[in-house]
């Protein structure tokens, strides 16, 4: 199976004719996504990458009936980009924007538990399900498909993760990045709810990071509800506190949501957690034999 | 981003808030003429980004001009060292003086982002003065937080929870709520990510102040308040951090040996952690971003190297959109142009890592390539430590 996208996903793409948008789009395009069409504001009815635009997310899917929007839209914008993306009932709504200030998230937050919309990011890689469908910037190159699923906070450092897994012939069912914002659409324990009925998932990848609570919280429903193998490796052991580590959500403050607390409680709940992100991939073979 | 108390006592004059008079001053002649026309007793208070100002000697209650001229002399141009500081302490360039007041009860207040509830809370304390962070571990019963939904904005109710906790008096409720009317609009319209006010004091006359104040705001909104961004102040920021941010690039400067530089946030975090992991001891926290440019990483190099403590350089990229033979190239043209006379050790891998790592072999350029993560840490370590 694999969650959230396969390769009947129809994907439109919001900031789809800027260089962001049509670099990325291209490589989409290349790993087998079904790219049905692009917005762009005042660009309605040009065609681009072979593909229609439209101005609004309203007649992209009116004309396509695209169900998955990937948004690629300055951050000053991207807050808009997507509350339209879920007026237009857009099911799966991927934001790779960095940048968006967190009272614009606050509201998109609580507007979109209103709707029947799922927000994956924003500050995020996107999804992939190899060898199906790609919604996102990640290196499609490192991935195969396969039985690993990874959830992760982090960009570059999961394709570090997602590596190694490829390395060991394991392959991937779904990578899904988070986010590295302090306030994201899709929090580690929605992302394992999904995983845990996926027949093609037999163990997990987490990569958390210091700050906030999600790993926390991910580890109390992993002790109760989860029977897949897990493990986890946090990132910032070293990291000093209150200084943001490049990720607006990475920050210890307080006292609170340090990586060593957060290892503490993956571990109690039966996490394999590893200290040397070198070895995520050989501890996930050693586990699946 | 963080600003001076007296720059968040504009903000919230600005706003509505009401604040002690007073004025800042550069000089200490300035200074003096500012105590002089508010009269005595007045409060000198050392202006540098940092709490623990009082007990590190940077607060003075002054009642006279012999006073005044004493302390204003002895704090301006002092180093203060305080739990926040660092052991090097910041240089105070500015005071603020203030008029006395007679204080009744002091508060603790603060408007934050929860992240867990993912809308703002206002965090209230009968222990005003004291750090919240010590509040919530002795005496968590005097913590009072109301969350505030977007939908709702503040609505009254929070007000009259929060004044009746703090056990207020009629006259003292209705200053009150006018305060958090106004500090809440502030925080929502500014995109702070913090007003903490310790303490907010009640006068003899019922009156309601922040005499402290404290704003912090979004880093990711300051491209819609210019006027707030004019704020900065970089000689309270680490002059490499300064220097790092004119590049785009994500500096953070530690006290370790070993220089890194890395690409993506969270494989920098963890390239630190490996580091320690391995016996080493990281020198920064180095992000040069996704689309990797030439002058990017020599900008990198020139940062990491101006940073004395530094031993040995370990660059770690991992190629993913980013070709790293186009990396290699950018690292070979920016070490070419520096002289650099301590150990790099640089893993590329991803997209054409083998041409990455051929073109900086031939480079003839003092470089140690490995391809494994764990060996090319091992070897750094070594290498910092001089062996």
């Amino acid at each position: 199976m694999s969650i959230l996208i396969n390769q009947d996903s129809r994907v439109i793409v919001q900031g789809f004719t800027g260089r962001e948008g049509t670099f990325h789009s291209t490589q989409m395009i290349e790993y087998g996504t079904r790219i049905v069409g692009g917005i762009t504001p005042n660009k309605g009815g040009q065609i681009h990458l072979d593909k229609p635009v439209f101005n609004t997310v309203e007649e992209a899917v009116k004309e396509t009936a695209a169900d998955v929007s990937v948004i690629f839209v300055p951050a000053p914008f991207a807050a808009d980009a997507i509350i339209e993306a879920a007026l237009a009932g857009i099911a799966l709504i991927v934001c790779i924007s960095e940048g968006i200030p967190v009272l614009d998230m606050v509201k998109v937050k609580h507007f979109l538990c209103t709707t029947s919309s799922r927000l994956i990011g924003p500050n995020c890689p996107g999804i992939i399900s190899p060898g199906k469908c790609k919604v996102g910037i990640m290196p499609s190159r490192i991935h195969s498909p396969g039985k690993v699923g990874i959830i992760s906070r982090s960009g570059t450092l999961t394709y570090v993760a997602v590596d190694q897994i490829t390395r060991e012939n394991l392959g991937q069912s779904t990578g899904i990045g988070i986010g590295g914002d302090p306030i994201i659409g899709t929090s580690f324990v929605e992302a394992l709810q999904l995983f845990k009925d996926d027949e093609q998932t037999e163990a997990l990848v987490m990569i958390g990071e210091i700050g906030g609570t999600l790993e926390e919280e991910a580890a109390a429903y992993i002790g109760k509800n989860f029977n897949k193998p897990v493990v986890a490796f946090i990132a910032g052991q070293t990291a000093p506190p209150g200084r943001r580590m490049g990720h607006a959500g990475a920050i210890i403050s307080g006292g609170r949501g340090t990586a060593a607390e957060k290892m503490a409680v993956l571990k109690k709940n039966g996490v394999h957690v590893v200290e040397n992100p070198a070895e995520i991939g050989a501890t996930v073979k050693k586990i699946l034999g | 981003m963080k600003i001076h108390e007296y720059q968040a006592k504009e903000l919230l004059k600005s706003c509505g808030v009401p604040v002690p008079l007073g004025e800042v001053a550069d000089t200490a002649e300035k200074a003096l003429a500012v105590a002089e026309r508010l009269g005595y007793p007045c409060v000198i208070k050392a202006q540098v980004h940092a709490g623990g100002r009082g007990k590190a000697g940077g607060i003075q209650l002054v009642r006279n001009r012999s006073e005044a001229e004493k302390h204003i002399a002895r704090i301006l141009g002092l180093t203060l060292v305080s739990h926040q500081t660092g052991p090097e302490g910041k240089l105070v360039r500015k005071l603020l003086v203030e008029q006395g007041l007679d204080i009744i009860k002091e508060f603790y207040l603060a408007i934050i982002i929860d992240r867990e509830e993912e809308m703002p809370v206002i965090i209230a304390s009968s222990q005003g003065g004291m750090e919240i962070e010590t509040v919530a571990r002795d005496h968590p019963q005097a913590i009072f937080k109301m969350h505030v939904h977007p939908v709702t904005g503040l609505s009254a109710c929070h007000i009259r929870n929060l004044a009746f906790k703090l056990d207020l008096s009629k006259v003292q409720q209705q200053n009150f709520s006018n305060l958090l009317i106004n500090l809440y609009e502030l925080f929502l319209k500014s995109d702070a990510s913090l007003v903490e006010i310790n303490p907010l004091i009640v006068t003899a006359n019922d009156e309601v102040l922040a005499l402290d104040a404290k704003i912090n705001f979004d880093d990711n909104a300051l491209g819609r308040h210019p006027d707030i961004a004019a704020w900065r102040d970089v000689h309270e920021e680490e002059p490499l951090e300064v220097e790092a941010s004119k590049f785009e690039l994500n500096y953070i400067r530690l006290d370790g040996n070993i220089g890194c530089m890395v690409n993506g946030a969270g494989l920098a975090m963890a390239t630190m952690d490996i580091i320690k992991f391995y016996g080493g001891e990281p020198a920064n926290f180095l992000d040069v971003g996704g689309a990797t440019s030439v002058e990017k990483v020599k900008e990198a190099f020139k940062i990491l190297l101006a940073d004395k403590n530094v031993r040995a350089v370990f660059v770690n990229i991992f190629g993913g959109i980013v070709r790293t033979d186009l990396v290699a190239n950018g690292i070979v043209y920016a070490a070419k142009g520096l002289e650099i006379k301590i150990p790099i050790v640089i893993r590329l891998v991803g997209t054409n890592e083998e041409e990455g790592m051929r073109i900086l072999r031939e480079s003839q350029l003092n470089f140690v390539t490995e391809n494994v993560l764990a060996d090319a840490v091992r070897r750094v370590v070594e290498l910092a430590k001089g062996d």
